[in-house]
């Protein structure tokens, strides 16, 4: 019996179909006037195949608003995340207005973007930077100072440039404290781009999203459609993750610990 | 063989000569006091004291990664201001630690201190595979340091530093986290690198019998502030082997360094 790998894809499929039985049962258990408050799994699939065409299209869009948020969140929190390792004083500077950047409610700060670069992909990928762009600084930062003391001392002792010390030491070092700040981005990325299509998309062209997608099943109290975009997003959570996930897996696999296994 | 470096050759200046040194880190307390003491060329020195008493500080200021605050520093008769600090090639540290990068493999970790200072790579390859061969390491170039064991890693540590066959070798408490066989087998084999290399070397230990095997001076120093307190000339004759240690004129070295540890460590308990 081939035990442990069987076992990590019987186990999920389990869970799953423990979770769908679960579903039936609580809608049959349901009287006939709420039973709209729970669609079958069935009516969920219909919805899939009526709404097919727009909630492919509105995937692809919140898909690009996630993906180019999340890549410039990643470049300009690495190039901050540099700055701020050079010195505490450029950390104290800097700090509470990281801070503060986080602090503000999108739902706030979405009309306001509207008002400057319009509704549409603009604002929502500028939402997805600013949701991702935090957790990615944060740990890289501390990714970036907080490299063995031994090992500084070591290129000190071999006169390192400052350049070679970032180079070839601060910044592997901190790989994995950046794929922590990766993995969190990944699981908000389709999130914030959600929430920012949901806040300031537009339909012009067919620059809706997903969330402008449940808007408008929600106000036509298309509830099965509104399911089937709640699975979308999940999927394209998913997606983000797994190729955090194996990016991650690529760069550390070979030296770092939380991949130790004997195989190597 | 370099074997016992006395200071014969009154023309040859001190590797490493020490002038009433006082080392304090900031506005803190004195932390080395009056310190005196000239290496010649091919001197190994152990350094013991109780733990505490700037050991360490005493390396870290021959490397030149931290400044003499009073007396004067010089290397080779040249002043070791924190300009010109370590001239690099001539200095290699080891420290109690591996200390390797994690993401690199074994031949370059060794290659590091070659690579940062822009060593040809055909040179490259050739010195490392040299260094490596110096503590028996070859076959694991393509490893990566996870996948050594403790002492094997510090080999490759000892093989970085070598690797830019240097003048001074500072190392501290290499072997402290090792099992003793294999702390015996390494002091062996690091011997046996000082017959084929010549440097001087700072050894700090806890460990006064590694010390007598190692070393032609043992310094003992007292704490608060950090002094010399005595020193002991080990006149075992090199090269030194497992049969050293069986030497009565060792364990008699041995007994007489650790009295006087003893009351040195005294005297900081009262
Ligand atoms: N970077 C530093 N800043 C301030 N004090 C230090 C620093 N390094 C060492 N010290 C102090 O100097 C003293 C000697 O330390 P050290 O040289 O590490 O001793 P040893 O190696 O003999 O145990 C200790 O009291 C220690 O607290
Ligand atoms: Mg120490």
């Amino acid at each position: 019996m081939p035990p442990r790998r069987f076992l990590t894809i019987l186990l999920p499929a389990f869970a799953g179909a423990l979770f769908v039985a679960i579903w039936i049962f609580v809608r049959a258990s349901l009287s006939d006037d709420f039973r709209f408050l729970l669609p079958a799994p069935t009516e969920v699939l219909a919805a899939f195949r009526d709404h097919g065409d727009e909630l492919w299209r509105a995937t692809l869009n919140t898909a690009a608003g996630a993906t180019l948020g999340f890549l410039a969140a990643v470049v300009v929190s690495f190039l901050l995340s540099l700055l701020l390792s050079l010195s505490p004083l450029v950390r104290v500077t800097f700090y509470p207005y990281l801070m503060l950047l986080q602090m503000t409610p999108i739902i706030v700060f979405a009309p306001i973007l509207v008002l400057w670069v319009g509704a549409g992909l603009q604002s929502v990928t500028i939402i997805t930077f600013l949701i991702c762009f935090f957790p990615l600084a944060v740990n890289t930062t501390q990714g970036l100072v907080s490299t063995d003391r031994n090992l500084v001392e070591l290129f000190q002792l071999y006169r390192a440039t400052k350049f070679q010390e970032i180079r070839r030491l601060r910044i592997p070092a901190a790989l994995p404290y950046f794929f922590t700040g990766l993995r969190i981005a990944a699981t908000l990325a389709p999130i914030g781009a959600l929430v920012g299509d949901y806040t300031a998309g537009s339909s012009a062209g067919d620059g809706g999203g997903l969330g402008f997608q449940t808007i408008i099943y929600s106000s036509q109290a298309k509830y099965p459609a509104l399911f089937a975009t709640a699975a979308v997003c999940c999927a394209l959570g998913f997606i983000f993750v797994a190729g955090v996930l194996s990016l991650s897996w690529l760069s550390l696999r070979k030296w770092h610990d939380s991949y130790d296994r004997a195989d190597t | 063989m370099s074997s016992t470096a006395s200071s014969s050759a009154k023309n040859v200046p001190p590797a490493v000569e020490f002038r009433a040194v006082e080392k304090r880190y900031g506005a803190g307390p004195v932390i080395l006091d009056a310190f005196s003491l000239a290496a010649a060329p091919g001197d190994f020195i152990a350094l013991i004291g109780p733990s505490g008493c700037g050991k360490s500080t005493l390396l870290k200021l021959i490397a030149g990664l931290s400044p003499v605050t009073a007396g004067a520093l010089l290397l080779g008769g040249r002043a070791a201001t924190p300009e010109r600090a370590s001239t690099g090639d001539e200095l290699a540290y080891v420290f109690q630690e591996p200390t390797l990068l994690p993401w690199l493999t074994v031949a370059a970790n060794v290659a590091l201190p070659l690579e940062l200072r822009a060593t040809p790579p055909d040179r490259r390859a050739e010195l490392v595979r040299t260094a490596l061969a110096l503590v028996g390491l070859e076959p694991r170039a393509a490893y990566y340091p996870r996948q050594l064991s403790g002492g094997q890693k510090m080999r490759v540590s000892i093989a970085r530093a070598l690797v830019l066959s240097p003048q001074i070798l500072l190392l501290d408490e290499p072997f402290g986290a090792l099992d003793e066989m294999t702390r015996d087998r390494l002091n062996e084999e690091l011997l046996a690198i000082r017959e084929r290399q010549s440097w001087t070397a700072f050894f700090v230990t806890h460990s006064v019998a590694e010390a007598v095997f190692l070393s032609n001076r043992i310094v003992v120093m007292s704490a608060n502030p950090g002094r010399l307190h005595r020193e002991i000339r080990v006149d075992l004759p090199y090269p030194r082997t497992p049969a050293t240690r069986r030497d009565p004129a060792y364990h008699a070295l041995v007994d007489e360094a650790s009295q006087l540890l003893r009351s040195v460590e005294d005297t900081v308990a009262t």
